[in-house]
């Protein structure tokens, strides 16, 4: 089963405000490494066509390893609002 | 400003525990939850050693909704195309009272929130903290969906993140070298295959971790946990062991090749998937928990970086339940003299170094530095299953002597001056 199918079994109640931001222009300029491409669990960041990266928040499993392994302050993240965000049923 | 005697910023099991406390003792308790109910956001391996924790609130443990008790214990060493497994089915752990237990998170914490409610607590969930309000260097409470809600005492249970209180300078925002990411399924498995395929009697549970291949050699390991009507099958992996690995792995596809693997793929056969979690784990140790009060204030569970994964034993919701409840005796006693300041709850930390749950951390201090060392995850179980392997193989010349393989195999893994000096230096774990 591949990751967006595996992300398709979890509760996840989305808000329209997104919770993760990328500085793009800092990202683009001052990270080489690109940690959150490969350390996220849910495999939510991508490289788009123009080369900036992006990120599908609405599959966030909140875990934060992007924002702990970014070394450039280059994510603006918080928990979703309350009563948004992945529901776990049995965690 | 709303105030009330002390509010619990995260409804997990280290903010119930010590809602619960406070509860009992009659005091006005609020635990702010972000999730729909308590568990929404949190996931554990897992696994619940409650031994540490018998003791604190004896009454409660009977009717927690608990998987299965741990009878069997096995650990894997995987080298290149062998590994080797070691069992134990120990007699004692199969006899009550159970030392630990196979747990989901969101039965337990919503179970043990109802608990809290049962004894007069508050539990307001599908909110999210988003401040905690300071006067000065005092914690005077917090600010939740644009209202301030003030307390004598905060009690901070948000979490291995700890973005609150970071934010406010109460902690150090975490970093990759201190924390893993553990993630995992669940498979559901009728009942009676998982006593068929782990070899237990009924009711009975296995824990299995896996070292080595699992993570591509970087630290952290695989883990395999029997519940009720199902597996929870997982990986964890150091965050800055991803970054420094020269060929980097996307971390989800290890679980995928994990599941893949030919001992194991047997043992998830005709598992259905159910749910994908994933977590961050506290892995400093000591060296890296907080100041764990202050004026109006005081840090528990994974927010307080309590957690310690010991490579044969991985724990953090003991030392969660643990710190809520010796929180909540200080801010009892803290409330009955009247003093909410540091010199007030200064007993919770004293508590924390007399109990298990400091002297547990002290003693496994250097544990965070060895397992900085790639080659336990690599050279190790490989030099194992390789030497196994060798003396259990026979193949078409005439063979050794047992005794020489065994030496030849010890002197050329283990028997050289930078396993040696490893060897020696685990000597402090």
């Amino acid at each position: 089963m591949n990751i967006e199918a595996k992300l398709g079994l979890d509760v996840f109640k989305i808000d329209k405000e997104r919770h993760i931001t990328i500085d793009v222009e800092v990202c683009n300029r001052v990270c080489t490494d690109k940690a959150c491409l490969y350390v996220c669990p849910a495999h939510l960041y991508e490289i788009d066509d123009q080369g900036n990266n992006t990120v599908n928040f609405e599959g966030c499993l909140e875990c934060g390893t992007c924002l702990i392994s970014c070394d450039h302050q280059a994510l603006d993240w918080h928990y979703p609002r309350g009563e948004y965000g992945v529901q776990y049923r049995m965690g | 400003m709303e105030k009330v005697d002390c509010i619990i910023v995260g409804g997990g099991l280290a903010g119930l525990s010590a809602a619960y406390g406070l509860a009992s003792e009659g005091l006005e308790v609020m635990v702010v939850e972000r999730g729909d109910y308590s568990g929404a956001k949190n996931v554990t391996g897992g696994r619940l050693y409650l031994s540490p924790i018998r003791d604190i609130y004896p009454e409660l443990w009977e009717s927690a909704p608990f998987e299965r008790p741990v009878t069997r214990e096995l650990v894997t060493l995987m080298g290149d195309g062998a590994s080797t497994t070691i069992e134990l089915a120990s007699d004692r752990f199969a006899t009550a009272p159970h030392q630990s237990y196979t747990v989901l998170r969101a039965r337990l914490d919503q179970w043990l929130a109802d608990q809290v409610m049962e004894k007069g607590g508050m539990v307001i969930t599908k909110n999210r903290v988003d401040e905690i309000l300071m006067e000065g260097d005092k914690v005077i409470g917090i600010r939740a969906g644009g209202d301030d809600i003030g307390a004598d005492v905060t009690i901070i249970a948000e979490g291995v993140l700890g973005l609150l209180s970071s934010k406010v300078g109460l902690r150090e925002q975490p970093t990759a070298r201190d924390h893993a990411l553990g993630y995992k399924e669940i498979l559901e498995l009728p009942s009676s295959v998982i006593q068929d395929r782990w070899h237990l009697n009924e009711g009975e549970g296995a824990a299995h971790l896996f070292m080595g291949e699992v993570t591509k050699g970087m630290m952290g390991g695989g883990f395999l946990y029997t519940n009720k009507d199902s597996i929870s099958l997982g990986i964890v992996v150091g965050m800055e062991a991803m970054r420094e690995r020269t060929e980097k792995v996307e971390s989800h596809t290890l679980l995928d090749a994990f599941k893949e693997l030919p001992h194991i793929r047997p043992l998830v056969e005709g598992g259905t998937l159910v749910e994908y979690s994933a977590h961050a784990i506290p892995e400093g140790g000591i060296a890296k928990v907080p100041k764990l009060f202050g004026d109006g204030y005081l840090m528990v569970g994974d927010a307080a970086g309590l957690a310690l994964n010991a490579l044969l034993t991985v724990r953090g919701m003991d030392f969660a339940i643990a710190s809520g409840f010796y929180a909540a005796r200080a801010v009892a006693d803290a409330k009955n003299r009247g003093d909410c300041s540091a010199a007030g709850l200064a007993q919770y930390e004293q508590s924390l170094r007399s109990s298990f749950v400091l002297k547990d951390l002290e003693t496994a201090k250097e544990i965070p530095h060895i397992m900085e060392n790639p080659r336990l995850f690599t050279h190790y179980p490989q030099a194992v299953s390789g030497l196994l392997e060798k003396l259990y193989t026979i193949g078409p010349h005439p063979s050794q002597k047992l005794s020489s393989t065994v030496i030849g195999g010890v002197r050329k893994d283990f028997m050289n001056a930078r396993t040696l000096k490893e060897l020696l230096a685990m000597r402090k774990i």
